[in-house]
């Protein structure tokens, strides 16, 4: 019997930095698999963020651009407007997309740019060690909120699918996890249909993924897992909440 | 071909057509929107890309995406808005991507306001976003040299794979006079398939390019700083560009002025030419690099008493004169920057007054 289980061609060997437990392997993995099935990795772009993930173009195998804190939608925005033939996509936290990159999120949807962006949320700042996030929980403890997030003083936490559905433009718009097998099978699907929809130039297609941070959580990976599940999803639930048909 | 009687911001834009940029992204600010319009028109005539960001921070980002492609690209601006893209320029140069910038500066700091400036000259040549980086400063004098310096700025930003800055007051940008628009040379990109990401299927080799300027390990930042400044060494030897006018004469003194002061300048020193009084000048057509020799020997010459710098500011070239005479000379400056220009009469009295 041959190998059933193969690395996808998109991903390099290159060991990666990201903390044990963290699940940004998996959204890579994922990333890389429909890039793979949809044979566009040749002509895709990635544009990395300012965050744990601004070192994935080394664990891709195609073109990637580095974006400033936030800027990474803005960025797209210039490739597919210049080069719609290519195919592009931004990989960027809670930090980088709902904070400082508020702006340009908002803009490059309502625009109805066609690029995708992977949405990687840990309700915390991963690289710059464990601050408070925009999409960081109520009472939630960062190094920036050590007695937990005062929502009196921060507001309420930030649901970026709920916001950009809002929008009247056309977008595929969807939020998945990977903290279980079956919710990764589901997210694979999601992260394939929203590059299907862009190679269609049909809208712009954003993939929230929430996601675990167990070393900046202080919690170890299974009870990491555990948490985002009885905590994140609750606030942030599943599903599509707008799809371009 | 004929002339035809433009302003200079619609003029701006028409030249990058003409020099081969077919995307423009851009947002509105006095006094260059009418790039903006013009463009807007003229972009979709020519397959051509127009796209009004949300806002300058995000403009800049744009252009540093397409420019990574390798696609010829421009934005235009007005000074507070170039503040805020100045992060970009930082990445755009740390990244070593070609792109455009056009600055029609108005007066600062902050809002300042809306009429004519050489406000940004430090801005423009010693930096403005973070880091050891340079653009090529080009200053035009009128819209023809507008249109000329916008057209070799991309041969330029592409020769050194770095960010070219077109630095043109508000009059420049505001004005109408004839223009020629010289047939174009360099309408091809050169070969960007070892470092654009353009798809890897484009490309012979079929490796992956990543355009980034993040460099972690200390020795290989220095290289790459070493690598940038390598090329504006380079600018420093191929790229000066200046008018010397009426340094044939036994001048008194040596004026230095660039865009539209230096108009008024010349004919400052067309007047006093005719009273008996001579004075040259040195117009630096290219801000960085600066022609420091051609202001040094200008200074040097024995019937040179004075250098005077004369800006729409408050005396911001003055530092690189300095650095240039080195002290052989007294270097002062006059101007003003509240958006009126300095008169003939105002300048031929400051002259009169430097003799006395």
């Amino acid at each position: 019997m041959g190998k059933t289980f193969l690395k996808p061609e998109a991903l390099s060997n290159a060991y990666t930095h990201y903390c044990p437990g963290c699940t940004h392997g998996i959204i890579h993995r994922l990333v890389a698999e429909a890039i793979d099935e949809l044979e566009i990795r040749g002509r895709t772009v990635g544009i990395a963020p300012v965050g744990c993930a601004v070192l994935s173009y080394n664990y891709f195998t195609f073109d990637f651009q580095e974006a400033a804190h936030g800027r990474a939608p803005a960025m797209a925005t210039g490739i597919k407007r210049v080069r719609p033939d290519l195919i592009a996509f931004t990989y960027q936290g809670d930090g980088d997309l709902a904070s400082i990159g508020m702006g340009e999120i908002i803009h490059a949807a309502n625009r109805g740019e066609k690029f995708t962006t992977i949405f990687v949320n840990n309700a915390i700042y991963g690289m710059t060690g464990g601050q408070m996030a925009p999409t960081t929980m109520p009472g939630q403890k960062a190094t920036t909120a050590p007695f937990g997030r005062d929502v009196k003083e921060t507001g309420m936490p930030i649901k970026m699918c709920e916001l950009l559905s809002s929008l009247e433009t056309k977008a595929y718009i969807t939020r998945q996890t990977v903290l279980k097998p079956k919710y990764i099978n589901k997210a694979k699907k999601a992260i394939k249909k929203a590059f299907e929809y862009q190679i269609e130039k049909k809208c712009y297609t954003f993939v929230e993924v929430v996601s675990t941070c167990p070393t900046n959580w202080g919690m170890t990976p299974q009870k990491a897992l555990k948490w985002a599940e009885d905590t994140l999803l609750p606030y942030y639930p599943l599903g599509e909440f707008k799809t371009p048909e | 071909m004929a002339k035809v009687l433009m302003k200079g911001n619609e003029a701006i834009g028409e030249a990058a057509i003409r020099a081969g940029c077919l995307n423009y992204f851009a947002y509105p600010i006095t006094p260059q929107s009418e790039v903006a319009e013009y463009l807007a028109k003229r972009m979709p005539e020519v397959n051509g890309v127009f796209l009004q960001g949300e806002s300058e921070v995000a403009v800049g980002y744009m252009i540093f995406g397409a420019a990574a492609c390798g696609e010829r690209v421009m934005t235009t601006s007005s000074s507070p808005g170039i503040s805020l893209m100045s992060e970009a320029i930082s990445y755009i140069s740390g990244a070593r991507c070609p792109a455009v910038f056009v600055n029609i500066m108005r007066g600062g700091p902050g809002l300042g306001g809306i009429l004519p400036s050489q406000g940004d000259y430090l801005q423009a040549t010693k930096g403005g976003g973070h880091g050891d980086y340079k653009m090529l400063v080009m200053a035009p004098d009128g819209v023809q040299e507008a249109v000329e310096m916008t057209m070799l700025a991309f041969p330029l930003a592409e020769k050194y794979r770095n960010p070219v800055m077109i630095l043109g007051d508000g009059l420049i940008g505001q004005m109408m006079e004839p223009v020629e628009f010289p047939n174009n040379l360099n309408k091809e990109p050169t070969n960007k398939d070892h470092w654009a990401t353009n798809g890897m299927d484009t490309r012979k080799s079929k490796e992956k390019n990543i355009v980034k300027s993040l460099f972690l390990d200390p020795k290989v930042l220095n290289d790459h700083n070493l690598t940038l400044k390598s090329q504006y060494e380079k600018m420093k030897k191929q790229e000066i560009r200046f008018e010397a006018y009426n340094t044939d004469s036994d001048y008194q003194i040596l004026i230095v002025s660039y865009g539209t002061m230096s108009r008024v300048c010349k004919t400052v020193i067309d007047n006093l030419k005719i009273q008996g009084i001579e004075v040259g000048m040195i117009r630096p057509k290219t801000l960085f690099p600066f022609p420091e020799k051609a202001v040094y020997d200008a200074a040097c010459k024995k019937s040179c008493k004075k250098v005077v710098s004369i800006e729409m500011n408050m005396g911001q070239m003055l530092e690189d004169i300095e650095r240039c005479v080195k002290g052989k000379k007294e270097v002062s400056w006059y101007g003003k920057c509240g958006g009126d220009v300095p008169t003939p009469e105002e300048i031929i009295n400051h002259i009169k007054l430097l003799l006395k």
